[in-house]
């Protein structure tokens, strides 16, 4: 039964407006002309197909469900779980008692073993799922991995190979060319859109993807977490929470941002000095204070509707949204400042005076005129903004008033690693695979930002 | 695709090749994306020492181009072909970048258009000057100070120790182009190149540079490479003049000679193109006795404030009680230099600026009092197209959006179809094609953009058209299509015109009345004829003083 959390329908209430908004810059000669530049260069393809990839998962996640009891007929169980959940089953479900390391078939602590003799050892276990095919580890474990991983790799790459046949004939087709003849095009990086490099990066990500899907169905590997959770699993779980806090904050800022920036630059006067007066207040006080004190009423507030509250998927879900909706009301105040600035200038150009001297209402100025000639710097602060909101949540989770405990997000699973550093011999892989997904992601984000910028800022162009 | 009708007397071969600085076969292009756009090809010409070599052309004919390929100054997008470049015996193209830059400034000195934008706005004037002599000459200390005095006092600033300590913004536009002249001849160059040296100037002040280059010429010996696109100005100061059109020197020939029988179609084109101060002699004055717009008393202060609580201490007297009265299908200019208020007047008069006294009445009513949509349908009734037909439509939108605008504001009940009929009638009747409508206003010339301007004033049915100085940012031969268009429109449509302009030419072609301003104030009104040929106020006659002989000469048929 499908059960869509709040924060799953705005997020798809946001990729609806995005689609649409690329279905109409489409029809527009000046928003295409920047984004066929952005589609040129290499590194913004690149990073795009890397940042589809994430959302891809992203999107797996968000679409959550009552999944039902099997036996019982039209039972279904309690706890709510996502299509990726349901995708990564048994990755998600084999939980040891606690640490081990990537690749490995035994536990990171020693304890009592019961041999079947009868007698005790004190010695490291053999993990309940990681690697338990095996009746030799230590022999077998190298030939093992290479040969499921080559198994996973060519999986990944058949559904790679399918792809890009498909974008061959999209190709040929819209090009009017022979379908082999699209391919060698393709093959040797005399398209117009760097379709090569982009789909060198998907034969990376699907043959990467690919091995370690397949892996993960013997092995652990990125090994577990304190309480015996599979790492990796947390890591590609913690992309639903890293992109709904740069998207959805986003979501918050814009209204805000767009709205006050406006009306402050083209009405002046008290309007003007009224939002400055916010603006600058809002400032003054320290972003994570604010976070705090938001985050104790909202916890407060669960705690007196419990009922509102029943299960703990509803509640974490609720925090992020709070933290969404908190962080965005302390970050628009940059943007909003930016816009003011531009609509000042704005204001005073001579096609805004021609269209008061023509009769047209403030209000049809403001959105012909003024919107769509801010619109760039919009795209360009949301683009480099998305980055910093994905570390904004690393931090604040890191010191306990970021997403709930219980979700998983690269905040958490620094948080939670952060005192085994001390460890002798070290956990480094919680810390690690947080960090090499959050790495892809906000470089991913940060080159694609950059791309944009370079083609929408009209002091760059050409 | 030209023939170069070029005239030399005998011996010039000779004298080519002992020439300060010869240009030969020049050619530059532009990267454009993957393709190269020519943009200067196969100039040659050479310019003696002590002489005064002028290239014409208009914009994007690629004469700014050769001047910076000479100093070795382009933009990176821009690449030398072709060609060689001979200072003295200097080959500049062989040069290492360090030699060059001993070049520029010590034998070559430059001046540009925008006096401001070529100063170091956070430095003051001395130490600005003193850079240069010390870079050049090796000057420092109190033997720079006096040579920087020495210099300022030679361009005719009149307190040179004061000037020396201030900044650029303290400085008027013409002090600037002065302190800019300075700083060019620190290094006592053997030429000197003025890129449009009085292109952003009054006209007085105009008068007052190209004295003062035509003196340092004659005093320091120097050459001096005039680019501009006014002909009066080459009337006045050069020896030879050169044509450039598309890339190509057209003609080029002594200035007598030139002045006297352009032979290039094309430079004739220039000459019957330019507007003259007797063009409202030649047809006949006309009388219009029905007042459509009344200005009475028109205010427009702005509060000069001090201290911490804002307090008004003072205003600017931008428009100061200003009277005037345009009737119905009359012309009335508005003339002055920047600065004196015309501009702020047009606006206020449409309510674009709020005025801070006076009445204007439109029509027979008095519409300052008008509030909400009344306010708003009477004011539509008058429209304005301003000077730079760049800034003054919305990039994002496409030309049938941005002309339909005042219907849709005005009729909102008018359908799709009778607006886009509508649309496609107004660009015909400024002679667009009517396919213009799907385009983007970057796809269009200066002048073509002009005219979606007027399109779109035209298009609310207005009785009184406000022109802010409409051609002053086009070429002298898209000015005189312009300047033709708004006669017809005015006499089809019996429109009223309030043309504002400091162009004393471009007035004695169109306008019937003309009002002299000065500091806020009109200081003279009458006819036009009156006002040109019998001007009763000194400032006037100043004014007129400070036109290029050349535009009152007779009109003249090739």
């Amino acid at each position: 039964m499908l059960k869509l959390l709040w924060t799953d329908i705005l997020f798809f209430i946001l990729l609806a407006g995005f689609t649409v908004a690329i279905a109409r810059a489409r029809r527009l000669e000046h928003l295409r002309r920047p984004w066929r530049k952005v589609a040129r260069s290499r590194s913004a393809m690149v990073s795009l197909v890397i940042l589809l990839a994430y959302l891809f998962i992203a999107i797996l996640d968000s679409i959550h469900f009552h999944p039902r009891i099997e036996g019982e007929n039209g039972q279904y169980r309690g706890e709510v779980i996502s299509v990726l959940d349901s995708w990564m089953t048994p990755i998600r479900t084999r939980v040891e008692k606690t640490y081990s390391a990537p690749f490995s078939s035994y536990a990171y602590a020693k304890e009592m073993i019961r041999q079947p003799d009868g007698t005790q050892r004190w010695d490291y276990p053999r993990l309940r799922y990681g690697g338990a095919h095996l009746s030799d580890p230590e022999r077998e474990t190298m030939g093992d991995i290479l040969r499921i991983g080559t198994e996973g790799l060519a999986k990944g790459a058949s559904v790679w190979a399918a792809l890009a046949l498909l974008l061959a004939v999209w190709r040929s087709r819209l090009d009017r060319i022979g379908l082999t003849e699209s391919l060698t095009l393709i093959a040797r990086g005399r398209t117009e859109i760097p379709w090569r490099a982009a789909l060198l990066t998907l034969f990376l990500i699907l043959g990467i993807g690919g091995m370690l899907g397949e892996l993960g169905l013997y092995y652990h590997v990125l090994g577990t977490d304190k309480v015996g959770e599979d790492v990796f699993y947390q890591s590609v779980k913690s992309i639903r929470t890293g992109l709904l806090i740069g998207t959805l904050t986003t979501f918050a800022t814009l209204p805000l941002a767009l709205g006050f920036g406006i009306l402050a630059g083209y009405f002046r006067g008290w309007v003007d000095d009224v939002i400055q007066y916010l603006y600058t207040t809002l400032n003054s006080i320290p972003g994570v204070l604010l976070i705090a004190a938001a985050m104790l009423i909202m916890q407060v507030y669960m705690a007196r509707h419990e009922d509102d509250f029943a299960s703990l998927a509803l509640r974490a879900d609720f925090r992020l949204l709070f933290l969404c909706l908190i962080l965005g009301m302390t970050s628009w105040t940059g943007l909003c400042r930016l816009l003011r600035a531009e609509t000042l200038k704005l204001r005073e150009m001579e096609y805004v005076q021609a269209a008061r001297a023509l009769g047209v209402r403030q209000g049809v100025i403001l959105v012909r005129h003024i919107l769509p000639n801010v619109f760039h710097l919009v795209l360009i602060s949301v683009a480099l903004d998305f980055s910093s909101l994905v570390l904004a949540e690393a931090v604040l989770s890191y010191v306990n008033i970021g997403v709930d405990p219980t979700m998983e997000s690269w905040g958490n699973m620094i948080n939670s690693a952060r005192l085994e550093m001390a460890r002798d011999p070290v956990v480094w892989w919680s810390l690690a695979a947080a960090f090499l997904f959050m790495f892809t992601l906000v470089l991913a984000a940060n080159l694609f930002a950059d791309a944009v910028r370079d083609a929408f800022d009209p002091r760059r162009a050409e | 695709m030209s023939v170069v009708s070029e005239r030399l007397e005998p011996g010039a071969e000779q004298r080519a090749a002992n020439a300060l600085l010869s240009v030969s076969d020049l050619h530059v292009s532009f990267r454009q994306g993957t393709e190269l756009v020519p943009a200067v090809s196969g100039v040659s010409f050479h310019i003696d020492k002590g002489e005064t070599f002028a290239l014409v052309g208009e914009s994007g004919s690629g004469k700014s181009v050769t001047a910076l390929s000479v100093l070795r100054l382009l933009p990176h997008n821009a690449q030398i072909t072709k060609g060689r470049v001979m200072l003295g015996s200097t080959d500049l193209f062989r040069l290492p970048e360090y030699a060059m830059g001993a070049i520029r400034g010590l034998r070559i000195g430059i001046i540009f258009q925008d006096p401001m934008s070529s100063l170091n706005p956070v430095m003051t004037v001395g130490r600005q000057i003193g850079e240069v002599l010390r870079l050049q000459r090796g000057l420092q200390g109190q033997a720079a100070r006096k040579r920087a005095l020495e210099l300022l006092d030679h361009v005719g600033l009149p307190n040179p120790e004061r000037h020396l300590g201030e900044y650029p913004h303290q400085l008027s536009g013409g002090m600037r182009q002065r302190v800019m002249i300075a700083i060019a001849l620190a290094g006592e160059p053997d030429l000197l190149i003025a890129d449009e040296p009085t292109t952003a100037l009054d006209v007085t002040i105009q008068a007052q540079i190209l004295e003062l280059l035509e003196r340092l010429k004659r005093e320091n010996g120097m050459a001096l490479w005039l680019i501009t696109h006014d002909l009066g100005i080459v009337a006045e100061l050069a020896d030879r003049v050169a044509v450039m059109r598309a890339g190509r020197i057209v003609e080029q020939s002594g200035r007598e000679g030139f002045f006297e029988h352009p032979e290039h179609p094309y430079s004739r084109e220039l000459f019957t193109a330019m507007p003259r101060l007797d063009a409202c002699l030649v047809r006949p004055e006309t009388h219009h006795s029905d007042p459509l717009l009344v200005v009475d008393d028109f205010k427009v202060h702005y509060p000069i404030k001090r201290g911490i609580f804002q307090r008004t201490v003072d205003y600017v007297r931008a428009v100061d009680g200003v009277s005037f009265s345009v009737a119905k299908g009359e012309t009335l200019a508005l003339v002055g230099e920047s600065g004196c208020g015309k501009t702020t007047l047009g606006k206020g008069i449409l309510n674009l600026i709020e005025n801070s006294g006076g009445r204007v009445c439109f029509g027979g009513a008095d519409i300052t009092g008008l509030r909400g949509e009344e306010r708003r349908k009477r004011y539509a009734e008058m429209q304005i197209v301003f000077q730079d037909p760049y800034s003054s439509m919305n990039p994002r939108m496409i030309v049938g959006d941005i002309v339909e605008e005042g219907l849709r504001a005005l009729h909102p009940s008018m359908t799709e179809t009778e607006r886009r009929e509508r649309v496609e009638d107004l660009l015909q009747n400024v002679g667009l094609p009517k396919d213009a409508r799907l385009r983007y206003p970057h796809e269009f010339s200066g002048g073509q953009r002009q005219r979606i301007c007027i399109a779109r004033a035209l298009a609310v049915d207005p009785k009184l058209i406000v022109c802010d100085e409409p051609t002053s940012a086009l070429d002298v031969s898209v000015q005189a299509q312009i300047l033709k268009l708004l006669r017809e429109l005015r006499d089809r449509r019996r429109l009223s015109y309030l043309f504002i302009t400091h162009d004393l030419a471009v007035v004695a072609e169109l306008a019937d009345r003309v009002a002299v301003m000065h500091r806020g104030k009109i200081v003279e009104m009458g006819t036009t004829r009156q006002v040109l040929f019998e001007p009763a106020h000194p400032y006037t006659r100043r004014l007129l003083q400070a036109v290029p002989k050349l535009r009152l000469e007779k009109h003249r048929e090739f």
